[in-house]
């Protein structure tokens, strides 16, 4: 078993832009706006900087290739600058860049930002596009929200959750979700809904409706690392450290293998869920996790995600959801941010965005949606690609110390 | 002496059935003489059939119980076809997985190409396998799109223990341009019905069964079946009647149930005749297109014993109630509805790559690990078994023909689809494999968690930009009553 990187690096800055519908504003604007708020929050100077990761699902829709537009938006002094692409994972695939270059010591400071740009599509939902010569003469070209919708109807065979049942559990996630969303003035809606709202919305993949899914932002979050010794040089006193960072990518098993996986949980998640808690030393998540931001891209997806983090019994987790578990009063808040569901969906930016949440938390800086019973572990899980085929990144921080 | 003539058949008939009275609501303000053909329903396929998808299925079902390595050779007829010039049996060939070493040819050019391949096959030493299928368009408002239905039929032709003994034929050639459509026309123009009835059916079809009758030595009373497929109320008659058969053993021509399937019609009521058969029963098969086709068969005890199959009757019984008119001419481009920004996505093919997987895509052939039997979709280098990751041990394995059950499943709603909503799941196979794929003509009620589904040959995408058509596999719900 590696050693991992438990407390090698310190987070010395975050940042986020607003993120929603922004018009007015290109990519490298929105880049440049979290990198200010980071900078400022590190206390360095730009030439301080080492090497820099770019997390972006869509370039083609987007920036480009390469990291040169990550590189032009800020005029980084011509460092390394690499485009990392993992699906919806990218953000955190662009930490992970970032946090490993720290850790193996080939970088003293080191950036990751995501970055997406998804309102010039000139549609809602993200781009079609080709997913390779070979799987687009034999694969599905769904949309989001109907890949995922497949599984609520293998969760349902395989628990005897009753179809009612189920969907108002997963409303209870977006009726949270955007109760926490009014309290964050960068979140892309600010709006509360009611239960009725969800339940009687527009069918969009059966059984996700309009409010089971988020939506798709403009936006971009970033951050800056550190070694804690240098954290502690710059002046950081009550640092935020990098407990665990695991990714785990689908083989093909899910999708290929005859009476494998049987489509109601997430393969990956487990996998990178049950190796970040070994790194971070966690043994018991339910009682030792804080809070959590998980990639509710569907509010489906957030409730096989508890149990897939391993917070919910397999089969429970629609119970603890229904019972406001989750919420941000209850036992583990869930995207008490607003999540991607309210505090929106730019792909590249999502990882970094939810570990920008989780920093700001564990420093008591989250302002009127701050978490009052001093949170230590803080959990963020970000998936890319569909339930058959994916990446699952799952990314634990929290105070020096703990 | 071995019998020569007919092995096996099959057929294919769309499920959507759209009723007529439905198109005459809708254009009756403007062709009020077509009130008359106001009744009764045709066969209508869905967006992602074609001639080459509606002939795959119509093979498969004339190959049932029949060792595929048999076919020697492969003939699509159809007035229809995809491609001008990109062998469309071939397409055929690949998604009946038969042996490379197989000939394939089309035949096109008018409704008699179906009857005349059929001769020409019987008049050769080859098993040959004869698919007829059509999906003509009409004009909205026409006659024709009263008259015009979609459906394919096939026909195993060969030697050895035969169904139908072949007696011998008669074909007339004259260029008697009752209709014609030219080369990159969507539509047919046609001649007043009274001269072709007159001119055409009596005189030269006529002609044709009279002559051929005699030169095969066959009185018209020893006829027990006469499959004379002329869509024209009546005319079936009055031609047996003059050719000295009883104008009761004409078959029903099905422009009820089906409509004029064109090219496929003859052999569609071949098949259809075939299901009623008895041993010993003689069968006249004729047909008409700048000339005529005259066919006799006997049937031999052999029918009886054929294994059951869809057939006609089958796929009559398989039936969706349609009056959606508007979908219909959209699904023919006939509509041009807003289909929005999500459609434009480039569907270019590139050739090397379909050449590369032709088995995976136009088969439905996936790899069976012989070390360890883990079957899996499509075949690669390394196998899927998280046990036993043997590499290099795949052999070809056909899903095709195999059962399957629904593992997950949506209906989509978001993602473009000329049918919506878009119905797709994960699916494993009976024995091994599992697929993510597109469900075909499913409505919602049958859809659910552990559904038993069977595959189908259908239109994956179309590159509008460059013309070119892409198939794959689809699943359609296992029914009660499916063969």
């Amino acid at each position: 078993m590696p050693r991992g990187i438990k407390d090698k690096v310190a987070i010395l800055g975050m940042g986020c832009s607003k993120f929603g519908e922004r018009w007015d504003k290109d990519a490298d604007q929105l880049m440049l706006e979290a990198f200010d708020e980071a900078l400022t929050d590190a206390g360095i100077e730009t030439s301080q900087i080492d090497a820099a990761w770019l997390g972006v699902g869509f370039d083609a829709q987007n920036i480009g290739p390469s990291g040169i537009p990550l590189s032009m938006a800020l005029r980084l002094p011509n460092i390394g600058v690499t485009k990392v692409e993992n699906y919806c994972a990218s953000g955190t695939e662009s930490f992970r860049g970032a946090v490993y270059a720290v850790a193996s010591g080939a970088c003293d400071i080191a950036l990751a930002l995501g970055v997406e740009k998804l309102k010039d599509t000139g549609y809602g939902g993200l781009p079609v596009r080709s997913r390779g010569t070979t799987f687009d003469m034999i694969g599905v070209t769904g949309s989001a929200p109907g890949s995922f919708a497949q599984i609520a109807s293998a969760y349902r065979a395989k628990h005897g959750v009753s179809r009612d049942d189920l969907k108002r559990a997963i409303a209870h996630v977006s009726v949270k979700s955007h109760a926490n969303g009014v309290k964050n003035p960068k979140a892309h809606l600010q709006k509360a809904i009611d239960i009725d709202t969800v339940l009687n919305a527009p069918m969009i993949a059966d059984p996700l409706g309009l409010y089971d899914c988020c939506g798709v932002s403009d936006g971009a979050a970033c951050a800056i690392v550190t070694t804690p010794e240098i954290a502690k040089a710059l002046g950081k006193q009550d640092h935020v450290t990098i407990k665990a960072l695991q990714i785990s990518a689908s083989n093909g098993w899910e999708m290929q293998q005859g009476g494998g996986w049987d489509g109601s949980y997430f393969h990956t998640t487990r996998i990178a869920a049950a190796k970040a808690y070994e790194e971070a030393g966690i043994s018991k998540p339910r009682e030792q996790i804080s809070l959590m931001e998980v990639h509710d891209c569907f509010s489906i997806t957030e409730l096989v995600t508890m149990e897939d983090l391993y917070i919910s019994k397999e089969g429970e987790g629609w119970k603890d959801v229904r019972d406001g578990f989750f919420d941000a009063d209850g036992g583990i808040p869930c995207q008490i941010d607003g999540g991607l569901k309210c505090f929106g969906h730019p792909i590249g930016a999502s990882g970094l965005r939810m570990i920008y949440e989780n920093y700001l938390q564990l420093l008591g800086r989250a302002g009127a949606r701050q978490r009052q019973d001093n949170p230590v572990f803080a959990l963020s899980h970000n998936l890319g690609g569909q339930p058959v085929q994916n990446v699952s990144a799952v990314a634990i921080i929290g105070l020096q110390g703990a | 002496m071995t019998d020569h003539g007919i092995l096996a058949f099959g057929a294919y008939i769309p499920k959507r059935r759209l009723q007529r009275a439905a198109i005459h609501a809708f254009n009756g303000w403007f062709a009020g003489g077509l009130r008359g053909l106001a009744k009764g329903e045709k066969a209508v396929v869905n967006w992602d059939e074609d001639a080459i998808t509606m002939g795959v299925e119509a093979a498969r079902d004339c190959l049932t119980g029949i060792d595929r390595n048999r076919v020697e050779r492969v003939t699509l007829a159809s007035t229809t076809l995809p491609f001008a010039d990109r062998l469309n049996s071939g397409i055929v060939k690949e998604a009946l997985t038969l042996a490379d070493a197989t000939a394939a040819n089309d035949a096109a050019g008018s409704l008699r190409a179906g009857t005349s391949a059929l001769m020409q096959a019987l008049d050769g030493q080859v098993t040959q396998l004869v698919i007829a299928s059509d999906n003509r368009k009409a004009k909205p408002a026409s006659e024709a799109e009263m008259s015009f239905g979609d459906a394919a039929g096939a026909v195993l032709v060969g030697q050895g223990d035969v169904i139908a003994r072949y007696l011998g034929g008669h074909s007339l050639t004259i260029d008697f341009v009752d209709h014609f459509r030219s080369s990159g026309v969507d539509f047919d123009y046609a001649w007043e019905s009274r001269w072709i009835r007159d001119e055409g059916y009596a005189a030269i079809l006529g002609k044709a069964l009279k002559d051929g009758l005699t030169n095969l030595g066959i009185e018209g009373g020893a006829i027990d079946h006469a499959v004379i497929a002329v869509p024209v109320k009546g005319v079936p008659e009055q031609l047996a009647k003059k050719a000295g058969i009883r104008p009761d053993v004409c078959a029903d021509p099905l422009m009820a149930v089906i409509g004029d399937s064109g090219t496929a019609h003859p052999i569609l009521m071949l098949a259809a005749c075939l299901e009623q058969a008895k041993p010993g029963e003689k069968i006249l098969l004729a047909s008409f297109g700048q000339g005529a086709d005259v066919l006799v068969f006997e049937a031999t005890d052999a029918l009886a014993k054929l294994p059951s199959r869809w057939g006609v009757a089958g796929h009559l019984a398989f039936r969706q109630d349609d009056r959606n008119y508007g979908r219909y001419l959209f699904h023919r481009h006939l509509l041009p509805l807003e289909k929005g920004i999500r459609a434009e996505m480039d569907q270019k093919q590139p050739g090397t790559t379909l050449f590369r997987q032709r088995k995976a895509v136009l088969g439905l052939v996936g790899g069976r690990c012989t070390k360890t039997g883990t079957v899996q979709f499509p075949k690669t280098e390394i196998s899927v078994n998280p046990n036993d990751r043997a590499q290099g041990a795949q052999e070809d394995y056909p899903l095709a023909e195999r059962r399957a059950s629904v593992i997950a499943f949506t209906a989509d709603n978001l993602t473009f689809s000329p049918d919506p909503p878009s119905f797709y799941g994960t699916i494993d196979f009976e024995g091994g494999g599992r697929l993510v794929t597109e469900f075909a003509d499913v409505m919602a009620e049958e859809i659910e968690v552990g559904v038993e589904m069977r595959m189908v040959f259908r239109i994956k995408a179309i590159d509008d930009l460059r013309g070119f058509i892409k198939y794959f596999w689809k699943a359609v719900p296992v029914s009660k009553g499916d063969a």
